[in-house]
């Protein structure tokens, strides 16, 4: 018997194509969209939806969930709607990454308030049919109506190849339409397919056979089910052999007890015959793929999949980027540029931002009458939505280059550059590129870990990308070094302050390399995962894609991270803000700390304030008191006997507490505390002159240059960054990662700070 | 079997060539064909493995030998036994390699290439 006959309708689908009434009436049609990475999915995706499309995450994984409307007119003037599901890029549907999973989650109707699609639209790329034709078959054997859409014609015909729709259509048994989105080609082709093969209601199962004894196996196993061509038709057939396939080469056993059995019986057999008998499937498809492509596929060079055709133009381009000494040069260029990008540029929309609220918020003090009330709204909800809106420069800026990178296939030549290195370290190739972005914030960095599809380096990634000296360290180091180092030379040669911060940000990376050893030893310990990484040919951007990408980390971003940034900030404000002491009601100078902090959140330097703000002398010793008074001024007192091993008193613990919003908020929590204002920067002569003069109890100078050092040392280790907590929240969506985060990073930063400041001690430093 | 024999001969002399059983002659088949002889998955054909191929030189895939998974990743890329492929150059530090496989380029470390044996056409 053939399996490739006309495909009977074991389907009809209620809701005909013709039938009047809105699309949303009749419910509409459920489409999903499968393809490569590279394929051109997205683009179609786009150029399908346009901008109806919504972005979420799959419940319970981190894995994109993209759904969009596709609406078009109908042969009869009609608008009518589809509702298309679009799949992360996959290889194959045998469940190897949680991408695969999720897909064939998706296509088998698992997944929650999501139909299982009526048609699959499957994105083929003309320019490497053979391989993207490996998904197809899978996906026709999934027994559901699959439509090709074929894309990269032109490039296709570029090269030399010649693809006949039609004779490509017969061999696969289902619809191929050409399409090339961006000129909106052939959308209308594929909407026709798509209303066809859903009213035809089923696919055309499995082309290829496998051998003799494995067929025979398989119609066992078939026939175990129940389930037989005679009795229950061709659709139940094709299912229950597609069923039998999955079992008998999975990797794993059913669950069920007695199918258990049956199907180790039967992979006994077949492993007697042959040690790989597991490949056979595989070879069987590509060999079918070969037969059905050298049907439809004319090349005026030679057959594709032979490698002694033509070099294209990647491979020239590639003479250079992939370059033994080029390729590095180039990536560094890329990388500074990237760097320079998101570390300074995007500082001046931040800091309008910023100024923005700041202004916002005096608007509210000076047209609402001050009180509680008040104060909450401007120190802890506009200070809070500033803090989290801040981040967005840097976010949208870092967005815009990687997705800039990757769709011009040079992603994939930064990890194959950067592999061996980061493999040292027990991290992948794409591990390197979040990495290096956390230097200017870990938040961006660690939502561009993505990319990495292995779980547990993903993880590896994000718990490490915080020890990079992020941006908001700078104000930090800078005041330290203001107070302490400066113009001091090491050798009369360099400036000791620059030597010190250079100590700072590679001890970060120092950190980060032995956490990241251990934690691939311990607990995220794994073999090292392989590195099968497509190198894409170079293609033009898709400035909409690359939007659209931006668009939706931003989204993100806001809605998940924000969320949470906004509550502990209002929940730090009450805790600098309570209890109140008996104080006269305060005039608009007199600011809570981590109000003014949480403007600042994520700027890296602020000028100096406008002349005519600075708070009177009595004002800012009134806000001194009530910070000393409040909550966050009792847990510094609370802390201190704990926190004195490392040099700091209960001052620089109230620092500490506060900079948890971001840890620049020390610099305004000082000032305060030390009774500067609250608008003094880590540059202000009088805040570093304050610290200078602060004084124990017994009189002794609070800090010292060891103190400075051991400060710093401690900045550079804790994750004192709410946003930081918020965004490893949201990625690795459960809180246990984040705390587990927060934890050892505290305990590292302690460790290091006593070492720092008792090694210090006993080497008769001060 | 002897098929199995060969093929654990070839690992224990790790990169010396064991004594390979002559090809399997496989049927002419075609698309709509309903039965067809046992596929050439046998690592009775035992090769060089990938890694030590000189760049820029054509081979065919014979066949793979390693964790499944890879395996697995590797067959579902394309790269199955009768595959031509091309070791086309290394990173600057050696290692990954980029092959060429189907008309597209896979970047592969030289632990995955080595599950990867093949002949070259004139061998």
């Amino acid at each position: 018997m053939s399996l490739v006959e006309s495909p009977t309708q074991t389907k009809e689908l209620s809701r005909p194509f013709e039938a009047g009434g809105s699309a949303e009436a009749r419910g509409g049609l459920v489409l999903a969209l499968a393809g490569n990475p590279n394929a051109g999915k997205t683009t179609l995706f786009n150029a399908l939806t346009g901008l109806r499309q919504k972005v979420a995450n799959y419940p319970g994984v981190t894995v994109e969930r993209k759904e969009g409307v596709w609406a078009f007119e109908t042969g009869t003037g009609e608008t009518t709607s589809v509702r298309i599901i679009d799949l992360p890029g996959l290889y194959s549907l045998d469940a190897a990454s949680i991408d695969e999973q999720i897909a064939r989650d998706v296509l088998t109707g698992r997944v929650e308030d999501l139909p299982a699609p009526d048609v699959v639209v499957a994105v083929v790329d003309a320019t490497n049919l053979e391989r993207n034709l490996y998904l197809v078959t899978q996906l026709l054997e999934t027994n559901r109506p699959v439509v090709v859409a074929l894309t990269m014609i032109d490039l296709a015909e570029r090269e030399g190849l010649e693809i006949d729709a039609e004779k490509l259509s017969k061999g696969l048994g289902a619809r191929v339409v050409p399409v090339v989105s961006k000129q909106r080609r052939g959308l209308d082709e594929l909407a026709e397919a798509v209303f066809e093969a859903a009213r035809s209601g089923a696919g055309r199962g499995a082309g290829w056979r496998l051998s003799d004894e494995a067929e025979a196996e398989l119609s066992r196993l078939a026939g175990v089910a129940g389930v037989s061509l005679e009795k229950d038709g061709r659709g139940a057939a094709v299912s229950a052999r597609a069923k039998a396939l999955r079992e008998l080469y999975a990797q794993e056993l059913p669950e069920d007890e007695e199918r258990r059995e049956v199907i180790r019986a039967a992979r006994e057999r077949l492993s007697a015959r042959s040690k790989n008998w597991w490949q056979e499937p595989l070879l069987a498809r590509y060999e079918w793929i070969e037969r059905v492509a050298a049907g439809a596929v004319r090349s005026r060079l030679r057959r594709i999949g032979d490698a002694t055709e033509h070099r294209g133009a990647t491979e020239r381009i590639d003479r250079f980027l992939t370059h033994k000494f080029i390729g590095p040069l180039v990536l560094l260029i890329v990388m500074l540029l990237v760097f320079q990008t998101i570390f300074s540029w995007a500082s001046v929309p931040m800091d309008l931002i910023d100024r923005g609220f700041g202004a916002l918020g005096e608007a509210v003090r000076a047209s609402v009458p001050p009180g509680l009330l008040t104060d909450l709204l401007a120190d802890g909800i506009i200070a809070g939505v500033g803090g989290v809106l801040v981040f967005l420069p840097q976010i949208l800026l870092l967005f815009f280059f990687i997705s800039l990178l990757e769709d011009t296939g040079y992603m994939a030549r930064a990890a194959f550059l950067m592999d061996r290195l980061m493999r040292g370290v027990g991290l992948h190739g794409k591990a390197f590129m979040p990495l290096l972005s956390s230097f200017a914030c870990a938040i961006p960095g660690i939502m561009a870990t993505r990319t990495i599809e292995n779980p547990k380096d993903r993880l590896a990634t994000i718990l490490i990308a915080p020890f990079m000296s992020c941006s908001a360290r700078l104000p930090v180091y800078t005041l330290m070094i203001a107070a302490f180092f400066s113009e001091q030379k090491l050798f009369g040669l360099v400036s000791t302050g620059v030597v010190i911060i250079m100590s700072m940000y590679l001890l970060g990376v120092a950190v980060a390399i032995g956490v990241a050893w251990i934690l691939k030893h311990t607990i995220l310990k794994a073999p090292p995962p392989p590195l099968i990484l497509e190198l894409p040919p170079y293609r033009l951007p898709n400035l909409l894609n690359i939007a659209q990408t931006m668009r939706s980390r931003a989204w993100i971003f806001v809605k998940r991270a924000g969320t949470v940034i906004l509550a502990i900030s209002i929940l730090l404000w009450a805790l600098v803000t309570f209890p109140r002491t008996g104080m006269p009601p305060v005039g608009q100078e007199t600011q809570s700390a981590v109000s003014q902090a949480t403007r600042e959140t994520g700027v890296e330097a602020r000028g100096e304030p406008a002349p005519g703000t600075h708070p009177s002398p009595q004002e800012s010793d009134e806000a001194g008191e009530r910070l000393r008074h409040s909550f966050a001024g009792r847990a510094g007192h609370l802390l201190e006997p704990l926190i004195a091993p490392l040099g700091f008193d209960w001052k620089m613990g109230i620092g500490l507490i506060a900079s948890f919003a971001a840890r620049e908020t020390l610099v305004s929590t000082l000032s305060i505390v030390y009774n500067v204002g609250p608008d003094a920067t880590e540059e202000s002569p009088s805040l570093i002159d304050a610290v200078r003069r602060a004084r124990r109890p017994d009189g002794s100078p609070a800090w010292t240059p060891l103190v400075a050092v051991s400060l710093m040392v401690f900045f550079v280790l804790a994750c004192q960054c709410m946003s930081t907590v918020a965004i490893v929240r949201r990625e690795t969506n459960s809180w246990r990662w984040p705390l587990f985060m927060v934890g050892y990073m505290l305990v590292l930063a302690y460790v290091a700070s006593f070492i720092t400041y008792q090694g210090g001690r006993l080497l008769g430093f001060s | 079997m002897k098929v199995w024999r060969a093929e654990s001969a070839a690992r224990a002399g790790g990169r010396g060539r064991a004594q390979a059983s002559p090809l399997e002659t496989t049927k002419a088949t075609t698309a709509n064909e309903t039965t067809k002889a046992s596929p050439s998955l046998d690592a009775a054909k035992t090769g060089t493995p990938l890694d030590t191929l000189p760049f820029g030189v054509t081979a065919r895939v014979v066949s793979l030998n390693g964790e499944r998974a890879i395996v697995r990743r590797l067959m579902e890329m394309g790269v199955v036994p009768g595959a031509p492929v091309r070791v086309v150059k290394a990173a600057p530090l050696g290692d990954p390699l980029e092959v060429r496989v189907r008309g597209y380029h896979l970047a592969l470390r030289r632990a995955e290439a080595r599950t990867i044996q093949v002949v070259t056409e004139n061998s």
